[in-house]
């Protein structure tokens, strides 16, 4: 009896994301562990987040998907909604208007359109599944620009862009043209020309984002401002060598030498402290994770599953890179955080909210075959 | 469609999806492979450079801050210079246990119990590991003494730095202002403004005044040195050293010797001045009493000074002259004047019959002399201050045109100062209350309450700023500049002088007549009216106003400066500019609780006046003149 009943409880959880989920967790335990300077409170957060962000995951794989499908409309356009509003009367912080003031807290509408948006993107192609034309990419796209310009004027540009690929990753598993996908990435090379010259980037940019771009092509233009962090990174990432400088042994990170250690620049304390062998173990985890999100995508039964577990798995992968790209100074800095390892709950609950969807995706195969 | 080609079709998309999806599982490992590259190339191929690097890492880049601007008064007079001292300091997370280092320390240098206040007050607004002063202008002695001692104290080490002084103390502080150590707020407005890096080394930043205000002229840009460091911590040599560029010096438009004539004036009371050149809009002096020592807070008050500044209830924290306001009272008069021959509500020679008091509806405004002034025109209004002509006119006028003209002198608005924190006052029109005022019968403009406005009492609030801001565009026929403080930002490397172009905020379109009206009866206020006694005797002609601002209405009764609580007594007025045929100086004098602005006020101007214009330095306090005593 008690067996059953925990049969069943179990019954949404895939056991490959769950494992992998844990062995990069507990790599980052033992980052954070030395990133904070031993602050256990630090620690303790951590499991808490992981403990809500289970929680979360397990409700989400639980869903049957038909209630995903039914959520995706209302979630998007209340996604908008909120942007929207954010626009109107957000609150600034930085010089950037990103929050909605709801009284107790402040909200970040952009993080539900993480979600909101490939879900939208699944359901609108999982209704015209048999005869997908290419109007129905048109309005796809429309639907991607709408928010990410948005967000984009907040300004937000990190953001806005991974929200976009998101978007046109479900595009691109839906069946969006080859030939256009070319355009696409030779016009994303042509803006990324145009934005490393300067006169021409002013013009497009914000003073700022600029600076980030050149500064990431010759940091030493600026080594106490903006070349600081990928200066700093990258030496921490050169010196930990082939095996790392060991655990707790790091240079850089103990003598306050890399910013946001605990966050966004977490990557730089794990490969000075773990070396490039360290690395190789974290992307080959990385790997597993993605490689099994696209398991899933595969033998999905529907259309919208597939797609979501696609799209999902894809942005994933583009959060591991980008944030390993700009710590060790190959993408300028953007504020994304390293996937199940800056600490934050906000990321990570976000992140197991992805995974519990890929499970729930996972689960309707196997209510299809019995 | 068949059943069987509708499955087929689905095999062919599916077929179509796993082509993407094998797309997407080459386009990740493609790009991881990418990154297992990069991490290769820096841990591997570039390992030995960047552990260099690492190493001398420890300590490579060293700020080095540059000189902050001097500031100096028009002639040459030094307000704010930096001085090179030793001091004394500590970084917290290195020492151990903090107070038992402060005894050890203090067994070797005298450390006074303000010292350590400071220092606890200092340590609650920055990190542990920043180095911060405990004792700051050691002399000879005591960095030989510490010296020999140092290797006891670990983590406390005399370092030299520059010093902001403000040689003149409580003179004109509120103008200069003063810097404090950077907090977190200020942190987080440089990294805003990408200014942070900027200020790598740096502690100081001005908090109020022209040292807030000019701050980006007077801090300059921080240069840094790498230098390369042994394993304890020594320098050993320098490899490259960038200089930084020092501040900007700034020339002031004041006056410093007559900020100094003004503030004595003052004495013990409470009050502003503001005195500027009506043909540049330069300021040249610049009150509020009292005053307060800037050089209290360049290392850090400490907390019972502070407290001492904070509660006294005497404000000196508060900048009058940019941000207390006040009804004008009767030097309000001179601007209605000009407003009703401008408008055309009443020509200068149309008289009344003042008999003590003007009925509007039901109710009597009394006039402050019994009996009233009897045939009034528009000269005499001004000269003997009536305010039976005024509640008249402003009945007349309506709040509507009052409002209209006294906004384009910029009443009830700021000035645009380049100081921060300028206030704009109430200039009262129904607009203005139905924002103010939340219910609708507060909401509402009574026709009764124009009629108070007409002698600058009811809702009128501005500050000294505006008067004399307001007075200047008088004296200089309706042609306005922006007050400024700074006249010429130098700088400090080549000497090269910028000016600080003087140009028209806007030229009223006046009728010159109009004006000279209003100008020749200000003339006669100092000849033959309520100024006369303040300016028996003057070498030069002067124009102006004398006006007593009531703090509360009077219920029946007539007022008296003894049977009044001081804090309730009437504000002293005095707006006047000179000479008279071709201004050099507008100025507007305030004192707070005064009493009658004649007696209180004008004697105050004059000695202002004296010295601008003829050189002449007061004998004695302007609080000992003696006065006529009425409006």
């Amino acid at each position: 009896m008690i067996k059953e009943y925990f049969r069943r409880f179990i019954r949404p959880i895939d056991p490959w994301l769950l494992l992998f989920t844990f062995l990069v967790f507990l790599l980052s335990t033992i980052v954070l562990y030395s990133a904070s300077n031993q602050d256990m409170d630090k620690i303790s957060d951590k499991f808490t987040f992981l403990g809500v962000a289970l929680c979360v995951m397990w409700v989400l794989a639980s869903m049957p998907l038909q209630v995903l499908m039914r959520l995706a409309l209302p979630m998007y356009v209340f996604g908008v909604l909120l942007l929207i509003a954010v626009a109107l009367f957000g609150s600034s912080s930085h010089g950037a208007k990103r929050w909605l003031n709801i009284g107790v807290t402040k909200i970040q509408p952009s993080e539900l359109m993480k979600m909101a948006l490939p879900l939208m993107l699944a359901w609108y192609f999982h209704q015209f599944e048999a005869h997908l034309n290419w109007k129905h990419f048109i309005s796809a796209a429309l639907m991607i620009v709408l928010p990410v310009g948005l967000i984009m004027k907040q300004p937000d540009l990190g953001t806005s862009l991974l929200i976009a690929a998101a978007g046109f990753y479900v595009l691109f598993f839906a069946g969006l043209s080859w030939k256009l996908i070319g355009v696409m990435v030779m016009a994303g090379g042509g803006l990324a020309y145009v934005v490393t010259h300067w006169p021409l980037c002013i013009h497009i940019l914000r003073e700022y984002q600029c600076q980030r771009v050149a500064t990431m092509l010759d940091p030493m233009q600026d080594p106490l401002g903006a070349g600081y962090h990928i200066i700093q990174g990258t030496i921490a990432i050169g010196s930990g060598g082939m095996f790392g400088k060991g655990w707790l042994n790091g240079t850089q990170t103990h003598l306050d030498f890399i910013p946001e250690r605990t966050t966004d620049f977490i990557f730089a304390v794990f490969g000075e402290e773990f070396g490039l062998a360290g690395n190789i173990v974290l992307v080959l985890l990385y790997l597993m994770l993605i490689g099994r999100g696209l398991t899933i995508a595969n033998n999905a039964s529907t259309l919208f599953g597939r797609l979501l577990a696609g799209s999902l798995t894809l942005t994933f992968f583009t959060y591991a890179f980008v944030n390993m790209g700009m710590v060790s100074g190959i993408l300028p800095v953007v504020g994304v955080p390293l996937p199940l390892v800056s600490y934050g709950g906000t990321s990570m609950v976000s992140l197991m909210a992805a995974f519990g969807i890929l499970m729930s995706v996972g689960k309707d195969r196997k209510l299809m075959k019995v | 469609m068949s059943r069987r080609s509708e499955l087929k079709n689905q095999l062919a998309e599916r077929y179509a999806f796993q082509l993407r999806l094998a797309a997407a599982a080459l386009f990740v490992l493609v790009l991881f492979g990418i990154l297992v590259a990069r991490f290769s190339w820096l841990q591997v191929m570039q390992h030995a450079r960047y552990q260099t690097l690492a190493e001398q890492n420890r300590i490579s880049l060293v700020p080095i801050v540059p000189p902050r601007g001097i500031i100096y008064d028009r002639n040459g007079v030094i307000l704010a210079h930096n001085f090179s001292a030793y001091t004394l300091e500590i970084t917290p997370s290195k020492v151990g246990p903090l107070d038992d280092c402060i005894n050890r320390l203090s067994k070797i240098i005298d450390i006074t119990p303000k010292d350590r206040r400071r220092f606890k007050k200092l340590m609650e607004d920055t990190k542990d590991f920043e180095s911060l002063p405990i004792k700051t202008r050691l002399n000879d002695v005591e960095v030989a003494k510490f010296a020999a001692n140092s290797y006891q104290f670990p983590g406390v080490e005399v370092k030299a730095r520059l010093f902001r002084q403000y040689p003149l103390g409580e003179v004109a502080s509120h103008l200069i202002g003063y810097i404090g150590r950077i907090n977190d707020a200020d942190v987080q407005d440089l990294d805003d403004a990408g200014e942070l890096p900027n200020y790598r080394g740096t502690d100081h930043i001005g908090k109020v005044g022209i040292e807030q205000s000019y701050e980006q002229e007077l801090h300059g840009t921080t240069g840094f040195e790498e230098v390369e460091i042994d394993a304890g911590g020594r320098a050993i040599r320098t490899l490259k050293r960038t200089a930084p560029t020092p501040g900007k010096n700034l020339v002031l438009s004041v006056d410093i010797k007559l900020q100094q004539i003004a503030e004595d004036a003052f004495g013990d009371r409470k009050g502003a001045l503001v005195a500027i050149d009506p043909k540049t809009g330069g300021v040249l002096a610049f009150v509020s009493k009292p005053g307060f020592d800037p050089n209290l807070f360049v290392d850090g008050i400490d907390p019972q000074s502070w407290n001492d500044l904070n509660t006294s209830p005497d404000k000196p924290l508060n900048n009058r002259a940019l941000r207390g306001t006040y009804p004008p009272g009767s030097t309000f008069k001179p601007f209605m004047a000009l407003g009703a021959l401008e408008g055309g509500y009443r020509s200068a020679n149309a008289t009344i019959n003042d008999t003590g008091a003007f009925s509007f509806g039901g109710h009597s405004f009394r006039d402050d002399k019994v009996g009233g002034h009897g045939i009034v025109d528009m000269y005499r209004s001004i000269v003997v201050s009536c305010d039976v002509y005024y509640y008249s006119l402003a009945n007349v006028m309506g709040i509507d045109a009052i409002s209209k003209f006294m906004g384009s002198m910029d009443f009830g608005s700021p000035t645009g100062i380049d100081i921060n924190g300028e206030v704009g006052g109430v200039l009262p029109s129904q607009e203005w209350k139905r924002k103010r005022f939340r219910t609708p019968a507060t909401q509402k403009w009574y026709a009764g309450e124009t009629i108070s406005i007409g002698i600058g009492q009811g809702y009128n609030a501005y500050t000294p700023l505006q008067m004399a801001h307001a007075t200047a565009t008088i004296a200089n026929s309706g042609v306005m500049y922006h007050p400024h403080l700074v006249q010429f930002i130098v700088d400090g490397t080549n000497g090269a002088r910028t000016q600080v172009e003087p140009k028209p905020e806007k030229i009223l379109p006046w009728k010159q007549a109009n004006v000279d009206v209003v100008k020749h009866a200000m003339e006669g206020v100092i000849k033959e009216g309520t100024g006369a006694k303040a300016f028996a005797g003057a070498q030069y002609t002067a124009a102006g106003k004398t006006g007593t601002a009531q703090v509360y209405s009077l219920k029946g009764g007539k007022y008296s400066e003894s049977g009044t609580k001081a804090h309730l007594r009437d504000h002293a007025w005095f707006i006047a500019y000179a000479p008279a045929e071709d201004p050099k100086i507008a100025l507007a004098v305030l004192v707070e609780n005064g009493g009658w602005g004649a007696a209180a006020a004008a004697p105050i101007a004059r000695q202002v006046l004296d010295y601008y214009l003829t050189g002449k330095q007061p004998t004695q306090a302007a609080s000992e003149v003696e006065s006529s005593d009425s409006d």
